[in-house]
């Protein structure tokens, strides 16, 4: 499997650290209900088809991407800045 | 169909003509007792145990492909109990001695072979852990010795024993560890089921889950309606999509665990040996055929395949702990869904629907769980309560923090495990 760095360009995967689902991008609010907390930290949907997640480029330019791809195929669709997607949300 | 001596030398005079089907490849009926969504090892045990154990025997095992064609034809066969924290420990210790009984149990020949399992130390350090670990173990009521450089030497002479990097210091044997034969385990225990009178019915996908006011009613599947008292989820990777059915977020994420086979050998390594160093484990199959595997590719996946990263992984850790596999060729590669919790340990639960069970997160460790499993969850199901050695494997102990179970230390988080 190879990455898309938007910084790097196409790199082996060995060169990322996988941190799981882009969940983490949307951390809860202060005070959130413990509920939203479990569903951030612990319950995934898990799918076996086009899914997004988070991958950090450790042995590049330690940027956090946003990968989504296939966990069937592997295929990667898109590759974005953590960064410039956390910034867009309202 | 029984086995018994004078049937294998019968059949084997007469050109093996006479050995029938194992199982009844039964069709989907209206409505059961209880309904195992999964056809697997856990969901066979399961289905037995509550046959043999509660004398429920009116349930269906539904299996969307053929019985066993799962994780439990896809893994690396051994089987041990050398877990340190409690609620793994007390549960693969049962587990263990239920493996020590199931060919007799059966009547059905597993090929389990206690030969042994040998964990191995590169410093210091580790062998501290082992000292802990082992004395763990033993707390518990099983086998664990501490081996001196010396003795793993003796016994295992074709290590590289002055790696630079990583030294052998000795090493940690568990005499009662050891391998079976992965399908027929799947196989005896679906045998075991059917002739009690369990619906096995293969190429039959469950589609949906019937709840009605919190209770469960049934389920749909690709053959049609089927009602059930009772409805266990037992289906390892695809427990995500089967639980959504039910409306369920699992604390689960599904990663790919590769294994290798090399063309067959004659007998060259006796035990299971583990690298400390790395993830790498082997042991060698009666055929002959060096099995071995090492970690999860680590990023979410279905594919039943892996990435060449991980396998490059795997083959650098064989040769730097034992050169001389170099030689062999390695025939198949092969990957299974594994179904990770945050903190490596499994799930025997009820959920909060009435009627629904869940069996799963058994991570890369399913295999040897497979009869405690079956026993604990058939308990649960039959009984509503938990099976004490199995007590602790609680669905929400992670949304309260309390009882967490992480056996490699490293944190209760997805991409750790």
């Amino acid at each position: 499997m190879r990455i898309t760095c938007p910084i790097c360009g196409a790199r082996d995967r060995r060169e990322f650290t996988y941190m799981g689902d882009a969940v983490a991008l949307e951390r809860p609010e202060k005070g959130a209900a413990p509920e939203a907390w479990d569903d951030y930290l612990h319950n995934r949907d898990n799918p076996a088809g086009e899914t997004r997640d988070l991958w950090y480029h450790e042995s590049g330019c330690a940027a956090w991407i946003v990968v989504t791809r296939n966990t069937v195929t592997h295929e990667v669709y898109r590759t974005e800045l953590a960064s410039q997607v956390h910034e867009a949300q309202p | 169909m029984g086995f018994s001596g004078w049937r294998v030398l019968k059949e084997g005079l007469t050109g093996n003509r006479g050995w029938g089907s194992h199982w009844r490849d039964a069709t989907p009926g209206d409505a059961y007792d209880v309904v195992i969504i999964g056809g697997g090892g856990h969901g066979l045990a399961t289905a037995y145990y509550l046959a043999r154990n509660h004398g429920i025997t009116n349930v269906a095992v539904l299996e969307k492909g053929y019985l066993g064609g799962g994780n439990v034809g896809r893994n690396t066969t051994i089987v041990r109990a050398n877990y340190f924290l409690p609620g793994n420990s007390e549960f693969y210790s049962h587990s263990l001695k239920l493996w020590e009984g199931m060919e007799a149990d059966l009547n059905y020949n597993v090929m389990h072979s206690q030969r042994g399992q040998i964990a191995l130390f590169h410093s210091d350090a580790q062998r501290d852990a082992a000292v802990r670990r082992g004395n763990a173990i033993i707390n518990q009521g099983d086998d664990a010795e501490l081996l001196s450089r010396a003795d793993v030497k003796r016994m295992l002479p074709y290590l590289d024993y002055d790696n630079a990097r990583f030294p052998i210091y000795g090493g940690m044997l568990q005499r009662r560890a050891g391998t079976a034969r992965h399908d027929a385990v799947a196989w005896g225990y679906a045998r075991g089921a059917s002739d009690r009178g369990v619906d096995l019915i293969q190429n039959c996908e469950v589609t949906g889950i019937d709840i009605e006011g919190g209770v469960v009613k049934g389920v749909q599947t690709t053959r049609g309606a089927i009602r059930a008292k009772k409805v266990a989820i037992i289906v390892a990777g695809r427990s995500g999509q089967v639980a959504a059915m039910a409306g369920m977020r699992l604390p689960i994420e599904s990663h790919v665990l590769q294994a290798f086979v090399t063309e067959g050998l004659k007998p060259c390594i006796d035990h299971v040996v583990s690298f400390g160093m790395g993830h790498f484990y082997i042991s060698q199959s009666d055929k002959g055929g060096l099995v071995f595997g090492g970690d999860l590719d680590f990023h979410a996946s279905y594919a039943a395949r892996g990435n060449l990263p991980m396998m490059e992984h795997v083959m650098e850790a064989g040769m730097t702990l034992m050169p001389m596999i170099g030689k062999a060729r390695v025939l198949r590669s092969w990957g299974g869904i594994m179904d990770m919790t945050p903190d490596g340990s499994p799930i025997i639960d009820k959920t909060g629907t009435e009627g629904l069970y869940i069996d799963c997160g058994w991570c890369y460790g399913g295999f040897k769980a497979v009869p405690g499993s079956g026993w604990s969850m058939a308990h649960l199901v039959a009984t509503d309560n938990h099976h004490e050695p199995a007590a602790r494997f609680r669905l929400d102990r992670f949304r309260t923090g309390r009882g967490l179970m992480d056996e490699e230390g490293t944190g209760s988080q997805h991409n750790l495990h």
